[in-house]
């Protein structure tokens, strides 16, 4: 009986058919604010129903982006295609796009239902149906009972609701979401992640987020351009850019890393050895991207919760360890996290997930450790 | 705060509103006097109230001030509103200095300068003198003050609120008339009441301007002064001074109601987190 097991889940991966066309296409986009260059020659293709996040710190020109898919601000070179037609000249009240803002902007002269309705009725839309959309909207986002209130009588969980409401109305080709749930507290923002990922699916819309915090990029998008000064450091799925970072930056900006300098003294097959002189070791591991050649200046790079930390010495022979003290320990409940000084002086920290309610632990304070990893659990990143 | 109330501090406020509001209130009292001598107290009537209302020049002047007023406050009203939307929204093109300068500028202007420069116009395009000259003089004065009232405002409204309304499908003119103007609609009417008084109580611009039937109140009661102060301008004085603080308290309690309203709002936002 297969029907009882329901349809396969088969993998969204779009971006690895050469046969599909990009839904939405940024061709060679630069914009130039004055002297200050915010988005500078970049090339980014989204597809049709991706969960799509632009990661980035502030100024890194992920707004910007944004901005210009929604009209508010012309590319000074370059072009932008939705589903196939340039979008250049044609102002923001003509796109088949609608945004939600950072601050809401709700209009504060309207009810939630005069919010939810405004952009139908720029449609010309008649009331009968206006009063259906608004009706499904308000379900979909769990305010039935608010229809009537003005914004100033909503807490900012709902009135982030009534935003989402307005922008998706309309049944945008595209849902363009800037920092959406920023102003949100932390069990909010978590629980709102996973609402936002169902009403994608069920809407089938493609949706582009901007967002500074990694942890939100990672749980509700398909892919992540992670950005910096304006051009994207790699695009991937969540876990390539975790587990494969492309540079420091992006090991860096996406979670937490150790780094540990180095010279690379012999390159095999992908395999690169790394002598790190400042804390009298060698490691062998993977090379990453770029000219990992000998001689070259390289960091190995790895999570810290990739990190073993034990006071016995490993069997002789063991490649990759690393030994020092212990010089910090900060316990956060479900982790501890290990700060180990190595004899260099530099600070390698290990997470260790706290499985038992210790009362007592094996590990403490100036205690001489050994650290080791999995082979392929690091990555060696150029300078 | 120091709450006791020392005897100097209620010495200084009482010397202090006496000196403002003393003239006010012995014209205002007088008006009430029976006696046609305006120094001597004949006890109280309303007599001269009852005899303005029978003097024709009068209730012309009046009626041409008012006329003047609302037609000039509307006009200062839509140009100020338009002055202070540029200088708000276009930050960027080539000289915006100058020409916020040139708009807050009738502010500390001469009133004479201003009067005797719009004569002077007048007189070269050759444009009669009379009930449009002052219309239009006044329009010129009162302008500057409804764009930073109306400016004061726009600063304080959330620029992402006509870009959502843009987003939503609304062309640029309709999202001024749906969400701008409702949204400043306090500033521009607190703007119309400032202009609409203001033009109630000039006399320079005024006088410089004006020709045969378009008599304002002011030049009328300042005509009538030269020939000697009789009860009867005490009176029209005391209308004019109640109308006048009438426009006055209704434009402070608007701005100070969209005061109150946006701290409530923020309030909310903090509140509700």
């Amino acid at each position: 009986m297969i029907e009882a097991v329901g349809p396969i889940k088969r993998k969204f991966a779009p971006w690895d058919d050469p046969t599909l066309k990009p839904f939405i296409r940024f061709e060679n986009v630069t914009k130039r604010f004055g002297d200050f260059t915010a988005v500078d020659d970049l090339t980014l293709d989204i597809y049709e129903r991706e969960f799509f996040a632009l990661l980035g710190p502030s100024g890194c020109g992920k707004t910007t982006l944004m901005r210009m898919l929604a009209g508010f601000e012309q590319p000074t070179e370059g072009r932008i295609l939705l589903d196939g037609k340039d979008l250049s000249g044609i102002p923001p009240y003509k796109r088949p796009v609608n945004m939600m803002f950072q601050s809401y902007a709700l209009f504060p002269h309207m009810t939630v239902e005069g919010n939810i309705a405004f952009g139908l009725k720029q449609e010309g839309m008649d009331t009968s149906n206006i009063n259906t959309r608004v009706a499904e909207m308000l379900e979909l986002v769990k305010l039935e009972k608010f229809a009537k209130r003005k914004p100033h009588q909503l807490s900012g969980g709902q009135r982030q609701r009534v935003a989402l409401a307005r922008s998706l109305a309309k049944r945008p080709k595209v849902l363009l979401l800037d920092e959406p749930l920023g102003a949100l507290d932390r069990k909010l923002r978590e629980e709102t992640q996973f609402e936002l990922m169902d009403i994608q699916m069920e809407l089938g819309m493609t949706f582009l987020i901007v967002t500074h915090d990694q942890e939100e990029a990672m749980t509700v998008s398909d892919r992540i351009a992670v950005m910096n000064h304006g051009v994207i450091a790699q695009i991937g799925t969540a876990s390539e850019i975790y587990e494969q970072p492309a540079s420091r930056y992006v090991a860096d900006f996406v979670g937490d890393i150790n780094l540990i300098d180095g010279t690379v003294s012999a390159v095999d097959d992908g395999v690169a050895t790394l002598h790190c002189a400042g804390v009298d070791a060698t490691i062998v591991a993977e090379a990453g991207p770029g000219e990992v050649a000998v001689g070259a200046e390289a960091g190995f790079a790895i999570r810290p919760e990739k990190v073993q930390i034990s006071l016995e010495a490993p069997p002789a022979g063991t490649p990759n360890v690393l030994s020092g003290e212990v010089w910090d320990i900060g316990y956060l409940g479900d982790i501890s996290v290990y700060r180990v000084r190595l004899p260099g002086g530099s600070i390698v920290k290990a997470t260790v997930a706290n499985l038992t309610r210790i009362v007592e632990r094996p590990i403490t304070w100036e205690d001489k450790v050994f650290l080791t990893w999995p082979a392929d659990a690091g990555v060696i990143l150029l300078k | 705060m120091n709450k006791t109330t020392s005897w100097f501090n209620v010495t200084s406020l009482v010397f202090g509103f006496a000196f403002l509001y003393v003239p006010i209130l012995i014209l205002v009292v007088y008006s009430f006097n029976a006696s046609k001598l305006v120094t001597v107290w004949g006890g109280l009537s309303a007599r001269w109230y009852v005899e303005l209302m029978h003097d024709q020049a009068i209730i012309d002047a009046a009626w041409v001030t008012v006329r003047v007023g609302i037609l000039s406050a509307s006009f200062a009203t839509v140009l100020g509103t338009m002055a202070a939307l540029v200088l708000d929204r276009y930050l960027k093109f080539h000289g915006r200095a100058l020409f916020s300068g040139m708009v807050y500028a009738p502010l500390v202007m001469p009133e004479v300068i201003t009067g005797l420069s719009l004569l002077l116009l007048f007189v070269a395009i050759g444009f009669d003198r009379g009930f449009w000259a002052v219309v239009i003089a006044h329009t010129t004065l009162t302008m500057c003050f409804v764009a930073v009232v109306v400016q004061s405002r726009l600063v304080t409204l959330d620029r992402s609120l006509e870009e959502a309304a843009l987003d939503l499908g609304c062309p640029p003119v309709k999202t001024f008339f749906l969400i701008t103007l409702p949204l400043i609609l306090p500033g521009v009417v607190a703007g119309w009441m400032l202009a609409f008084t203001l033009s109630l109580d000039d006399l320079v611009i005024a006088s410089f301007n004006t020709g045969p039937g378009a008599t304002t109140l002011p030049i009328k009661i300042y005509s009538m002064v030269r020939l000697g102060v009789t009860p009867e301008i005490n009176a029209i004085s005391t209308i004019l001074i109640s109308v006048i603080a009438v426009g006055v308290i209704v434009a402070s309690v608007l701005s100070h109601r969209s005061q109150v309203e946006k701290e409530r709002a923020e309030r909310a936002v903090f509140l509700g987190g």
